[in-house]
């Protein structure tokens, strides 16, 4: 039987047969990963750097023929004694808290029921997981209507439950509200790949351990403390920093929904970002912004991170 | 061989000049997707057949169009040659070279800014305002205006309740405080087995929508941005105590008189809230008047309009742009030849007999104007006392700034009008020390 690689060599023309001959294993690596290292470098590192420079300067990319100062620090100064830029961080804060709360343990939840045998378990899942195949434009717009206070379902159940009037409240206007009803939307549409995961950590657990712990006479709880979540616990918290780090940056579906009112009550640090950037204009200032939210992401993410290994080790 | 290669190079060579000869036959003019656009686009179509040079169109929608078109003359975009932009904007496109200065062309082309009304020519013109600097020629004029229901004010029982509550006849408001009493009695009235509400008014958020809206009554009360024009002396201004009652009657009219829910509408909301029948009476720009008269259920007898109402002194807030030749065109002389000919008195008359606002003072000033629409003579009236927003180059700053300590008073309960107006001032200062200004 002939060899295919032989023949793949044999086919190779020549004169590049000839250069690669010559080269080592090590500068064939290279030349092999050169092209990713230098679209990392010309796409992320080097904006990185830039915008690191930018920070320091009162740089406005709408006035380009204007002289640039370098102002130092004044521009994280600014931001870090601003107690409007404070208050969002505070609303992101919420808002990444309680969508992480619900999520996990709504889809964690969601994929321990899901992960029994029963009739009509696929359809059920493929129809669990629809939400978070839609856009979030599409998903804005649609809850819009939902929460449209004279047409929306939700205040009709609302007033169906429990009495109160549909058109008497607002669930994305005044009232304390809109920060609750944008965790109930992105709940909504992202449970679902919460409970993907967890669905894969339940299904990796091998039969045999709880087999064991069953002829240990185990009682069916502490099987879940003990073999359910200590061996799902790192798939979950996979899950917790992938949505952390999205919702931290999350933008398009809330300005879809309140653009970040009423007031401020619902203004997340990335569309005051937005605004001070490709609004405003103050480059330099929305720049240090920027890198101070991707200190903080980083700086978390970093710490998790070892928190996820460490787990994974135990 | 060689035969071969000079052909194709040839070929690809008269295919480039081909290309490049279509393209500076071409112009592409960017405004905001409404009524009027559509109503430029088939007046245009006189300046292809005069000129041969076709007419490209790029209009977006209100809420993206101030980001979508500032990117592109930020980043010096070649996508627009000409431009209908906001009055805002023309600081900033003049004093960072994104707007040719007309004023050579002008003269050139014998072109007087005298044939245009005043109040436009200052607004969409000029830079720095109310100087001979002229960087576009007016195009639409714009103002807040207000549009009711003729039908439901005309009902005798509607009448009869009343006048036994307000001592007088239901008629169009001359006061913003008539204007709050009618809608207040409208608000959650039962009218053919539907509940209505007073009035739709704009409280959006994100853009510029409740900065247009309050304005109205702000400048009706008294409100001014300086004590001295140029002199960004604002304190005693922006919070005087008129324009701190101003901002209280604006919050009260939306607290009482407006559809639930309404806490975040602009122009489209109220459009839909008008023609849905849900609202007695709703403001809107005069743009959209004559698709509300031409209106199959909510237009024709049913509908009438009228101006802002006065307080302590008739105004209105502006609106309409100015058209201007963006400077990184690459077929400027199409550019000025569509402006010429746009700035024709029969040109002008045709624009507004489509449903464009003219701002030559041809059409203003003819006799028969006032007559030629329902709500010709309230445009008029309107134009005579409009007020503008800042036109700084910083305007955005000055415009987000003002969006949050409007919607932070009025729709999400914080504070106090006085409170707001003096944060919006120490806003406000903060970007002219930034700008060098204070």
């Amino acid at each position: 039987m002939p060899d295919p690689i032989a023949a793949v060599a044999r086919a190779t023309p020549d004169p590049i047969a000839r250069k690669v001959r010559g080269l080592s294993d090590r500068a064939i690596a290279w030349l092999f990963v050169a092209p990713t290292i230098f679209l990392l470098l010309a796409i992320n590192i080097f904006p990185l750097i830039w915008t690191v420079r930018l920070s320091f300067t009162n740089y406005r990319a709408n006035r380009p023929n204007e002289e640039v100062e370098w102002v130092g620090l004044r521009n994280y100064v600014r931001i870090l004694t601003d107690d409007g830029i404070w208050a969002n961080m505070q609303t992101t804060a919420h808002f990444l808290f309680w969508t992480l709360f619900f999520q996990v343990l709504i889809g964690f939840t969601l994929a321990w029921l899901i992960n029994r045998k029963f009739k009509g378990n696929d359809l059920l899942t493929t129809l669990i997981v629809l939400p978070m195949m839609l856009s979030p434009a599409v998903v804005g717009n649609f809850w819009t209507f939902l929460y449209q206070p004279q047409i929306g379902l939700v205040n009709y159940v609302v007033e169906l439950v429990t009495g109160t009037p549909a058109s008497s409240f607002s669930m994305l206007g005044p009232g304390g509200y809109a920060p609750w009803s944008i965790v109930i939307v992105d709940t909504w549409m992202w449970t679902p790949f919460v409970m993907l995961i967890c669905l894969a950590g339940l299904r990796s657990i091998p039969d045999y351990i709880y087999e064991a712990a069953e002829i240990d006479r185990a009682s069916k709880w502490r099987q879940f403390w003990t073999i359910t979540i200590p061996m799902v616990l790192p798939f979950l918290m996979l899950a917790v920093l992938f949505r952390g780090i999205e919702n931290f940056k999350m933008f398009d579906m809330v300005v879809l929904l309140t653009g970040g009112g009423p007031g401020n009550e619902t203004l997340l640090a990335s569309i005051d970002l937005k605004r001070e950037a490709f609004e405003k204009w103050r480059t330099g200032y929305s720049s240090a912004y920027a890198i101070i939210l991707f200190v903080t992401v980083f700086g978390l993410a970093s710490i998790y991170v070892k928190a996820l290994n460490k787990v994974k080790e135990r | 061989m060689k035969a071969r290669l000079l052909a194709a190079t040839s070929a690809a060579a008269l295919c480039f000049a081909g290309g490049a000869s279509a393209q500076s036959n071409e112009l592409t003019l960017c405004w905001a997707a409404w009524d009027p656009a559509n109503a430029l686009v088939e007046l245009s179509k006189d300046f292809e057949a005069q000129s041969g040079i076709k007419m490209n169109f790029e209009f977006v929608p209100w809420p993206n169009f101030a980001d979508r078109m500032l990117n592109e003359l930020n980043s010096g975009g070649q996508l627009c040659d000409l431009l209908i932009g906001d009055s805002q904007w023309i600081g900033g496109s003049a004093e960072n070279g994104h707007y040719v200065k007309l004023n050579d062309f002008f003269d050139k082309e014998g072109i007087s800014m005298d044939d245009f009304a005043p109040a436009t020519v200052y607004a969409y013109s000029t830079w720095p305002k109310g100087t001979p600097n002229y960087y576009a020629l007016p195009a639409m004029g714009d103002a807040n205006g207000w549009f009711y229901r003729k039908d439901w004010f005309a009902r005798p029982e509607i009448q009869a309740e009343f006048k036994e509550k307000y001592g007088r006849d239901l008629a169009e408001p001359k006061t913003q405080k008539e204007l709050l009493e009618i809608a207040q009695f409208f608000q959650g009235r039962e009218i053919d087995g539907q509940t209505v509400y007073g009035a739709s008014i704009f409280t959006e958020r994100g853009s510029e929508g409740i900065t247009m809206g309050a304005t109205g009554a702000l400048y009706a009360w008294g409100f001014k941005y300086e004590n001295t024009p140029g002199s960004y002396d604002m304190e005693g201004a922006v919070n005087s105590p008129a324009a701190v009652e101003g901002l209280e009657f604006y919050k009260e009219l939306y607290k009482t008189a407006t559809p639930p829910g309404y806490d975040n509408a602009y122009m489209e909301q109220s459009l839909d809230a008008f023609k849905s029948g849900q609202v007695a009476m709703a403001m809107n720009w005069f743009a959209f008047f004559p698709g509300l008269y031409a209106d199959p259920n909510t237009g024709g007898d049913k509908i009438d309009f009228f101006v802002n109402p006065a307080q302590n002194q008739p105004a209105s807030t502006l609106g309409g742009q100015g058209i201007s030749v963006v400077s990184y065109t690459d077929n400027m002389d199409g550019a000025l030849a569509y402006i010429k000919w746009f700035a024709q008195p029969d040109v002008q008359k045709k624009w507004w007999s489509m449903g464009g606002y003219s701002c030559h003072r041809a059409v203003l000033e003819d006799p028969e104007f006032v007559n030629s629409a329902p709500f010709a003579g309230d445009f008029l009236e309107a134009m005579g006392a409009v007020q503008d927003f800042w036109q700084e180059p910083a305007y955005a700053s000055l415009l987000l700034a003002m969006q949050e300590r409007l919607h932070n008073y009025v729709v999400a309960d914080q504070g106090t009008a006085q409170e707001a107006l003096d944060g919006l001032i120490a806003d406000w200062t903060e970007v002219f020390e930034d700008e060098g200004k204070l």
